[in-house]
């Protein structure tokens, strides 16, 4: 999966830093601790794509499949027997359709990870280094996007993008791309900020006194040393894109049942049942979300605070100042986190 | 994160020349340039949602189409002005919103202004409900975490404040509504009232919308018990979202100030333990907590959208998602106006008390 490259590259180099620490007194805990979440957060993750990955060998039948050689399937059935985590009131195999999930969701975070990162490295790039009203208008309306709630966005572009309904690889792209816009301000934001700092550094300036273009400039000198905080941003925001992709689901205005299987939707239909004591239509789904968030959230935090030396040091010097920390990553990772649905 | 979150967002891109010129504009210019910037902010929200929402089609066609032969609908759209060039109809409407007329609704014909008060006064008791729920769980244990710090409470609270993250809104409401009124039966299943007290309750003169305000002023306390135990869970479904941010941010900076000289101080004056970690520390950390207490409504107003359709809340968010099904534009445009007002002003706000404090903000 190309999702979780950087992560595991990432992890990979820091494990043996871990197992150097060392494991004595107080501060052992505190290193258990920590590395006992990026593990929980590790094997969560890993799980959930392997589900996703393997999905048409886990799922015992189809996401919209309604009956198999036996004939139809029960409606409301109790979890047990042939279906493992029961059926919903229209039919479908609820275990089938956890497990389908997780293979929309990767579809969704890939895609609109990926899309939202292009366009916003782009546009922080040239926003950053070349300045001028350019940069004022951006920034103006990124904040704009930015100070809004998130999901509504998401909502107004699914609407504006499929009129709420369409084929799997429609249905994907568009929840893709309206989670994309809601993104984009953040790494807008990130990635203007570093370019600005780089850019009155003095590599900068003489890579200019050699005559170097500003394309060049900006697309290997500055490039290269912005996007170092990806990479978190990338974890912190795929789970974001879970809950933005589950919220919209779960209003209607997501993909359709017959064209992929989403958590948010099973859980919209399953709000009907809660009243009837039918409890097995909506936990599944909604565990799988929690399942999935929870995993991605432990890996992007337990990597925030291995991979930053200064969030590192504070940690060991617990009576040091506590300034505010000025990179990027420091930056982005709060906001990405108040940002929640 | 375990990070200190001071200086709010949008100081951050040095957006604002205040000080840089003047040298010692001070508070008052500061303010002034602060509530300058809004109006850039709710006029990109309108533009945007306006241009995309009529990309799509006139509102018209959107709402009634296939529900009225071509002949009338083409007279439907002539009538409404839906068939002159998009820009003339842009200025039109920007006019009307600045006189304050937000037009009537499509689907059902209501003044778009009534229509904002009446849900508006739901969304603004359940977020305000949330509110409460969020400082009370996130404050307290956050403290506790930060004096605890790296033995067994604080993880635990740790994996809770992560978990609160995780757990989608609709989806912690399911399992409230499972447990507290499907399986026990303690608490109403969804509503804001039972339809006695909601009926009571609007037929007061000049209601507010906000049932317990309402209910206290009439001494109606049947009414009230009723719509205090509607209000539980989607609250704290709501609540718990937040309590979980709050949790983590009064625990990073309550650490970051306990490390202080002050601190170790007051210690050795032989100030008690409790008073150091809730007075001491805790006030300087406040400043970040009023911070993200703004940031959050932007969260709460979002994440009331989820919760009042889960818990049939009627409110802007259940309205909303209503509208847009019915793609009634009209509707769903004066809602967003209204929520990007508050969302820009209420970062007016924080961004001016942010100020008060700190006068290092203002540079």
């Amino acid at each position: 999966m190309s999702t979780n490259t950087p992560v595991e590259a990432t992890v990979d180099r820091r494990a043996p830093l871990i197992k150097r620490l060392p494991v004595i007194s107080h501060f052992n805990k505190s290193v258990g601790l920590q590395r006992g979440m990026l593990v929980t957060g590790l094997v969560l993750t890993g799980i959930f794509l392997l589900t996703a990955l393997f999905a048409p060998l886990i799922a015992p039948y189809g996401y919209s499949q309604l009956s198999d050689a036996a004939g139809s399937f029960p409606a409301q059935q109790a979890p047990g027997g042939k279906h493992l985590l029961g059926t919903t009131v229209g039919g479908y195999d609820v275990f089938s359709r956890v497990v389908w999930g997780s293979q929309t969701a990767v579809l969704v975070i890939v895609a609109a990870v990926v899309l939202s990162i292009f366009a916003g490295v782009i546009l922080g790039l040239v926003s950053g280094y070349l300045g001028g009203w350019l940069d004022r208008v951006l920034v103006v309306i990124a904040d704009a996007i930015y100070a809004f709630p998130s999901l509504l966005v998401a909502i107004v572009m699914a609407i504006v993008i499929s009129g709420g309904q369409s084929s799997l690889f429609g249905g994907v792209l568009a929840a893709a791309i309206s989670i994309t816009v809601v993104f984009i301000p953040q790494y807008f934001r990130v990635i203007r900020a570093e370019t600005i700092r780089l850019k009155a550094e003095p590599f900068v300036e003489s890579a200019k006194v050699v005559g170097a273009s500003n394309i060049r400039i900006m697309s290997r000198h500055i490039y290269k040393n912005a996007t170092r905080t990806l990479p978190l941003i990338f974890t912190l925001n795929a789970s974001e894109a879970i809950l933005t992709l589950a919220g919209l689901g779960f209003l209607g205005f997501g993909i359709e049942p017959s064209s992929a299987a989403e958590w948010g939707f099973d859980l919209k239909q399953a709000l009907a049942d809660t009243t009837s004591g039918i409890w097995w239509t909506g936990v599944f789904p909604g565990l799988a979300i929690v399942w999935t968030v929870l995993g991605l959230t432990l890996v992007g935090e337990s990597i925030n605070d291995l991979n930053d030396p200064r969030l590192r040091g504070r940690r060991k010097a617990a009576s040091g100042a506590g300034g505010p920390d000025s990179t990027a990553a420091a930056q982005a990772a709060p906001q990405a986190e108040s940002r929640v649905l | 994160m375990t990070t200190l979150i001071e200086a709010p967002p949008s100081d951050a891109d040095g957006l604002l020349p205040s000080k840089k010129k003047t040298g010692g504009g001070g508070l008052g210019q500061y303010m002034i340039i602060r509530f300058l910037l809004i109006i850039p902010t709710i006029f990109i929200l309108v533009t945007m949602v306006f241009f995309l929402m009529r990309i799509t089609g006139d509102p018209i066609t959107a709402a009634l189409g296939g529900r009225l032969p071509p002949d009338q609908l083409q007279e439907r759209i002539h009538a409404a002005g839906y068939d002159r060039p998009v820009f003339v109809q842009y200025f039109e409407y920007l006019a009307q919103l600045v006189t304050g007329n937000f037009g009537t609704t499509l689907s059902d014909n209501r003044r778009v202004v009534e229509m904002l008060a009446t849900y508006g006064s739901a969304t603004l008791e359940l977020t305000v409900n949330a509110l409460i729920v969020a400082l009370l769980v996130g404050i307290p244990l956050g403290m506790v975490a930060a004096h605890r710090r790296d033995h067994a409470p604080d993880a635990v609270l740790r994996v809770f404040a992560i978990l609160c993250y995780a757990t989608p809104v609709f989806f912690a409401g399911l399992l409230l509504k499972l447990t507290f009124s499907v399986w026990l039966g303690w608490l109403p299943v969804a509503g804001r009232a039972r339809t006695s007290s909601e009926l009571a309750l609007t037929g007061l003169q000049a209601p507010t919308g906000i049932y317990w305000l309402d209910a206290v002023r009439s001494g109606n306390m049947a009414a009230l018990g009723d719509v205090m135990a509607h209000a539980v869970l989607p609250a704290v479904a709501l609540g718990l979202l937040t309590a979980g941010i709050f949790l983590r941010l009064v625990r990073t900076n309550v650490i970051g100030t306990l490390g202080r000289d002050y601190i170790e101080a007051g210690r050795s004056r032989g100030v008690s333990e409790y008073r150091l970690v809730t007075k001491h520390a805790f006030k300087p950390a406040l400043i970040p907590i009023i911070t993200v207490m703004g940031l959050q409504i932007a969260v709460l107003l979002g994440g009331a959208v989820l919760t009042e359709t889960t818990f049939e809340w009627k409110g802007l968010g259940y309205q909303l998602v209503n509208y847009l099904t019915a793609r009634d534009f009209v509707a769903v445009q004066g809602i967003v106006v209204l929520l990007a007002v508050i969302v820009a002003v209420t970062n007016f706000i924080v961004d001016i008390v942010a100020a008060l404090i700190d006068p290092r903000v203002r540079y």
